[in-house]
């Protein structure tokens, strides 16, 4: 409880702080910047000129649907794959022509990668072993490490001796050992079951916080991202869609594909009609659906042109949904509850417009399912803020 | 799936395993025979043991046998793991397909070919023949074993391993040393074995490739054997089928261990 409010408190300060483009502005180096960095596979693009700026003590996680590219740009960055063309720098310095082995950067892989030959200790002292430290030093170290991911009874066992929790929490200890400036996780919690994947989630990031490392982790569960991440980039096809803090890719996502890839989403296609008019409307513009009378006003931060075909994005959770019309709502809009998802403490109403789309709308469920007072097929009134909608050009 | 063995099977059983094994306990039997001539049962007696082992001639084959055994599986067993993890791990490069073919066709090559070739190649650089020639012929062709071997643990090697280690400061060479050989360890003692009972038992590429003075254990038993089978040659031959099938089993057994130890990438 303590450990996910800790978190929480630490993304709302990074969205007022921001305090990435803090850093730019003061003209700080980024510990990781990649310049126009593609890296194709044959004929295949993986990475299509990704430019991204990294600054110390971030936990930034890399997100996006499967084979877009996010493993192959941390392999560039541990050294496993050159770039095709562009710049990776390392603390203002171009890290490309140093090996793998001497960069200063851990990374725990996907697999763990755990020496099966070797016990948990051997393998935490590993890399240890070949910084030239002294035998106390490396003894101390590593026991500070086992005692830090909860492994001291297990360290003389082998990998396969354990279950994959603990294996990835000595994959993590192993990482972490040598004190990196920077800590790579790849999919770090692919493994793990919902609870303790929960757990270690809040375990990593007390263990970032404690420790001031530099993290970047590579998931494609977004809710994981959201949980421990200071900023996010999505990616798709090889580029970076969109890069912000949690609460700022959910809340102004950039672009179509960002909104629908982040949390659930209703996408409306229509047009720009003109300004919007209002007190809370600042900014804001008109938008007509396809094949629906009314208009709706919404952020547009994009600054389209009337007449522009855009769409519509308004979360699920921020519609709401009653029987009666509301005579104050400014968006509002009618339809037939089509389908009702019950997941306990929320429902989700599927309702179907006149043009025929289906419109997703949230409810927290306060009273039992059986008094619910809108039942299928019930003509229902669906309405939304001039603050909760965004209109995306693409 | 646990079936029952139906009679047939158990026939054919039978038969197949007589069929393979039955001169060999005759061979065994007659070890211990006391009557000279070698089909007339005379008793028990381990006496051809004995003399055996005051055959003089008998004991300097073992010895040259034994020496040639070792160093040829030794080299083998180094130039095999190489050739293994280059073919396994280079990548794509132009006719590595040939290379790979290359390698293992000397598995399949009439050993009278590969004697016969490795004479002329021995006479053409004018090396003579003896105890180096047997070991680099049994070297050539037992590092082909070596290396199917090898590699066919190096297939299944989680390469991630050996990025883990450059990734915490390993070179490439202490890479291979401290992650890639203790974990391939059982796959390369099993070549060297396999290696090592190879060339205990070949007769013909040695006959070709020996000299004076390195008469090897086969050659000598079959020089012999010309002017009579005495029990002594039972006697010999049933100490060498027990260190080949000592050699064999502890290779298969080791191979197991690796598979059970969770080696292998899950
Ligand atoms: N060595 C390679 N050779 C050819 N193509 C590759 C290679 N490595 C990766 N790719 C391709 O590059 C693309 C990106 O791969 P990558 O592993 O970075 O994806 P990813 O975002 O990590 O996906 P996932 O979430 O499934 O792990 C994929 O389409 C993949 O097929
Ligand atoms: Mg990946």
């Amino acid at each position: 409880m303590n450990e996910q409010s800790s978190t929480q408190k630490r993304n709302q300060q990074t969205v007022s702080g921001n305090s990435s483009t803090r850093f730019e502005k003061e003209g700080r180096t980024p510990i990781v910047e990649f310049r126009n960095v593609v890296k194709q596979f044959g004929e295949f693009t993986a990475v299509d000129d990704v430019s991204l700026k990294i600054w110390p003590g971030e936990f930034f996680a890399l997100l996006g649907p499967s084979g877009c590219g996010k493993t192959t740009l941390l392999r560039m960055l541990a050294g496993f794959e050159t770039p095709s063309s562009g710049e990776i720098l390392l603390d203002g310095k171009n890290i490309l022509p140093v090996p793998p082995n001497k960069r200063p950067v851990n990374m725990m892989f996907q697999s763990y990668a755990l020496f099966p030959h070797l016990s948990v200790r051997d393998n935490i002292a590993f890399g240890l072993k070949r910084d030239g430290m002294t035998k106390e030093n490396i003894e101390a170290r590593t026991e500070e490490m086992l005692k830090l991911v909860r492994m001291e009874n297990f360290a003389h066992r082998k990998p396969h001796q354990m279950s994959g929790g603990q294996r990835q929490r000595v994959a993590l200890a192993r990482a972490l050992a040598k004190n990196p400036k920077l800590l790579l996780l790849d999919e770090p919690l692919g493994a793990l079951d919902a609870k303790l994947r929960e757990a270690t989630q809040f375990e990593l990031v007390n263990i970032q916080e404690k420790l001031g490392t530099t993290f970047i982790i590579v998931t494609h569960d977004q809710e994981e991202a959201m949980t421990v991440s200071t900023r996010i980039g999505v990616m798709n096809l090889g580029i970076v869609a969109q890069v912000d803090t949690p609460a700022g890719i959910y809340e102004n996502p950039s672009s179509r594909f960002v909104a629908d890839f982040i949390g659930d989403v209703n996408l409306l296609e229509g047009r720009i009609e003109g300004e919007a008019k209002g007190k809370h409307a600042e900014g804001n513009m008109l938008f007509a659906a396809n094949g629906i009378e009314t208009t709706f006003s919404a952020r547009c931060p994009d600054q389209l042109e009337a007449g522009t075909t855009c769409w519509l994005a308004v979360r699920p959770e921020k519609i709401a949904i009653s029987k009666e019309k509301d005579t104050k709502a400014v968006n509002q809009v009618s339809g037939v509850v089509d389908d009702i998802a019950y997941v306990g403490n929320l429902s989700t109403y599927h309702v179907r417009l006149a043009n025929g789309r289906v419109i997703k709308a949230q409810e927290v469920n306060r009273r039992r399912v059986e008094n619910r007072e809108i039942t299928w097929e019930d003509e229902v009134w669906l309405s939304f803020t001039e603050g909760a909608g965004l209109l995306l050009a693409e | 799936m646990i079936r029952r063995l139906t009679w047939f099977n158990a026939t054919a059983l039978t038969f197949g395993f007589t069929f393979l094994y039955l001169p060999i306990v005759l061979l065994i039997i007659y070890s211990f025979n006391e009557s000279k001539l070698v089909t007339v049962w005379g008793g028990f007696s381990t006496k051809w043991y004995g003399e055996l082992m005051r055959n003089e001639a008998m004991l300097d084959a073992a010895w040259v046998t034994l020496r040639v055994a070792v160093f040829s599986a030794s080299i083998a067993t180094a130039l095999g793991t190489m050739a293994a993890i280059v073919l396994v791990r280079a990548g794509r490069f132009p006719s590595r397909t040939l290379f790979s073919g290359m390698v293992y066709a000397p598995l399949v090559m009439p050993e009278v070919i590969t004697g016969l070739s490795l004479l002329l190649l021995f006479i053409a650089i004018g090396l003579d023949r003896g105890m180096l020639t047997i070991i680099l012929a049994h070297t050539t062709f037992a590092m082909c074993y070596v290396a199917v071997v090898v590699s066919s643990r190096l297939v299944t090697f989680d390469q991630s391993l050996e990025e883990a280690a450059a990734d915490l400061g390993a070179s490439p060479l202490d890479t291979f040393f401290s992650v890639t050989l203790p974990i391939i360890a059982p796959a390369v003692v099993a070549g060297w074995l396999l290696a090592f009972t190879l060339s205990l038992d070949d007769l013909v590429i040695a006959s070709f490739n020996t000299g004076p003075g390195a008469t090897t254990l086969p050659i000598k038993i079959y020089s012999a054997v010309r002017l009579g089978v005495s029990p002594e040659i039972n006697a010999l031959s049933t100490i060498l089928i027990s260190i080949v099938t000592v050699g064999v089993i502890t290779a298969s057994l080791l191979q197991k261990r690796l598979v059970r130890r969770g080696y292998q990438v899950e």
